[in-house]
């Protein structure tokens, strides 16, 4: 019992810091297309234009040379020289860009070939994409290769959960046998025997959730905040108690489904009719 | 009614618990089976209560194959076939009362007709006081009994006893016998296994002897003949 609620917070919080973690982090991966101080506006736009069709882009923003100055001298308003020198400079420095964002991970080497190809080459100065690509990649494969453990990891605790939920209706069994043995003998239907082993297995799955969610809720209290100060993107406390009835109803019914499941497969093993 | 044909049970491939059986049982008759310990009766009423598969032949109740029944089918057929044993098989936990209602409920029985049935069947069994016994509290005999009118609560075509007096002083054991002749009497079909000579020299009623699986004699009357 206890392994098995152990199993299930810890399946849950890693799925949810888990997916946390990766949507922040894949948010933050974008490209940008600098384009050259001379390329007129509305070609810009054509090329956002185009570039917002594909498939794989999730959202472009468009960053005009003037917005871009301002950024720069909002970010640097204490810093007196420089907004100076900016000041002497008489024109403006920036280039407009453009900031791409993929539907997923993977797709950024796509969309950069894409550009690469387009006839607004001419107007592009340079393609930030190439500079990350190395890290880009390589945080799109630790980002893959997470999700899959996680799913290997979430496939061995359910194996884990099903077999001490089995192990619990199979000794159930055992400690019944005797009145199994006289409930047979007196005709009663098959159904009848089965069922207070399935509804062993499904109470095993709703306490299991219970307790797990009684784990979960003061764990989290302490892991939420020192979570939250490194990675600020997600807020682990709000997203629990935002969608809590989803994340009780989601637990309970897949704690029943594995304890139901588990006691089927007992029941088939060890109980003969 | 029942009928075993051509029926051999191989439990592990070394010896063979029955071989080749074949008799039938007409409708309201007393049968005894006799043997040797290991000559294959409880085997033979196991195949009867669908508890084992034959390896083969056929076991036929009302011209049904019980074992070409479904799974749901079984308990029906049970129902129609009360089994008594040697170590009773009642309940410890439930009173004398609770045993026999335990039967009824798990058939689905509705409430009412559990209250009426109960008393009528402990009182057949001569228990009418002991109902709220646990068997702890009852003597061997009673016990018995009580399994009895469990079996009875069904209203079965036949009553099976698998060495129902084994354990049974000889005062006891008459009681009982007594009872299943007096439910033969009423037209229940009683099929008895057993050890016990006196038993089957008193009876005087048909005899099925089985020696090492196959039956070496099938008369009625039969006397205990073992050889
Ligand atoms: N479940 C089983 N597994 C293996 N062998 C079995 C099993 N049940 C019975 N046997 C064997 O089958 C043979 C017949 O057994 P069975 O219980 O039918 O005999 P029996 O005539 O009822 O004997 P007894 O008078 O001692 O009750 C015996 O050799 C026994 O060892
Ligand atoms: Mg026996």
């Amino acid at each position: 019992m206890t392994i098995t609620l152990l199993v299930w917070s810890g399946l849950l919080l890693l799925n949810v810091v888990m997916t946390g973690i990766l949507d922040s982090l894949a948010s933050k991966i974008d490209i940008s297309v600098y384009f050259s101080l001379d390329a007129p506006e509305p070609a810009i736009k054509d090329f956002q234009q185009k570039i917002q069709q594909l498939s794989q882009v999730a959202d472009t923003e468009y960053i005009s040379r003037d917005e871009a100055i301002d950024v720069f001298k909002d970010k640097h308003s204490g810093d007196s020289t420089l907004v100076a020198s900016l000041q002497e400079l008489g024109s403006n420095p920036f280039e407009a860009s453009l900031n791409i964002r993929a539907k997923e991970t993977g797709q950024y080497g796509s969309i950069a070939d894409f550009i690469d190809k387009t006839e607004f080459k001419n107007i592009i100065s340079k393609i930030n994409f190439a500079e990350n690509k190395t890290a880009i990649e390589r945080l799109s494969h630790i980002i893959s290769v997470t999700r899959q453990s996680g799913l290997v990891l979430s496939l061995i605790m359910a194996f884990i959960a099903i077999l001490v939920a089995f192990n619990t209706v199979r000794l159930a069994i055992y400690s019944s046998r005797e009145e199994i043995s006289v409930m047979k003998l007196v005709g009663a239907s098959n159904w009848f025997v089965r069922g207070p082993f399935i509804m062993e297995g499904t109470l095993h799955g709703v306490f299991s959730s219970f307790f797990a969610l009684s784990v979960m809720i003061p764990a989290l209290g302490v892991i939420g905040p020192r979570f939250n100060s490194f990675l600020p993107e997600i807020n682990l406390i709000s997203y629990f108690y935002g969608n809590i009835w989803q994340i009780v109803l989601l637990q309970t019914a897949a704690g029943v489904a594995l304890g139901v499941f588990s006691s089927l497969i007992a029941i088939r093993r060890y109980l003969k009719v | 009614m029942i009928r075993f044909q051509n029926v051999s049970k191989i439990y592990n491939s070394q010896s063979a618990a029955l071989r080749d059986v074949s008799f039938s049982v007409d409708s309201g008759e007393f049968i005894s089976l006799v043997g040797r310990s290991g000559a294959g009766k409880s085997t033979l009423l196991k195949l009867l209560i669908v508890e084992e598969k034959p390896s083969e032949g056929r076991v036929y109740f009302d011209k049904r194959d019980v074992h070409k029944m479904r799974p749901h089918e079984v308990p029906f057929l049970r129902r129609r076939i009360g089994a008594i044993f040697q170590d009773f098989k009642l309940l410890p936990q439930k009173t004398a009362y609770e045993n026999i209602a335990f039967a009824m409920e798990v058939a689905g029985k509705p409430k009412t007709e559990i209250h009426h049935d109960v008393p009528l069947v402990l009182d057949l069994v001569g228990l009418k006081d002991k109902g709220n016994n646990f068997p702890r509290e009852l003597s061997g005999g009673e016990k018995q009994r009580v399994a009895i009118a469990r079996a009875l609560v069904h209203r079965p075509d036949v009553i099976v006893a698998d060495e129902p007096t084994g354990n049974l002083d000889p005062i006891n054991t008459w009681d009982v016998i007594r009872l299943l002749i007096k439910i033969n009497e009423m037209g229940t079909t009683v099929i008895l296994a057993t050890h016990d000579k006196e038993i089957i020299n008193a009876l005087s009623r048909r005899v099925v002897s089985l020696d090492k699986g196959a039956v070496i004699r099938d008369e009625n009357p039969g006397r205990y003949i073992l050889s």
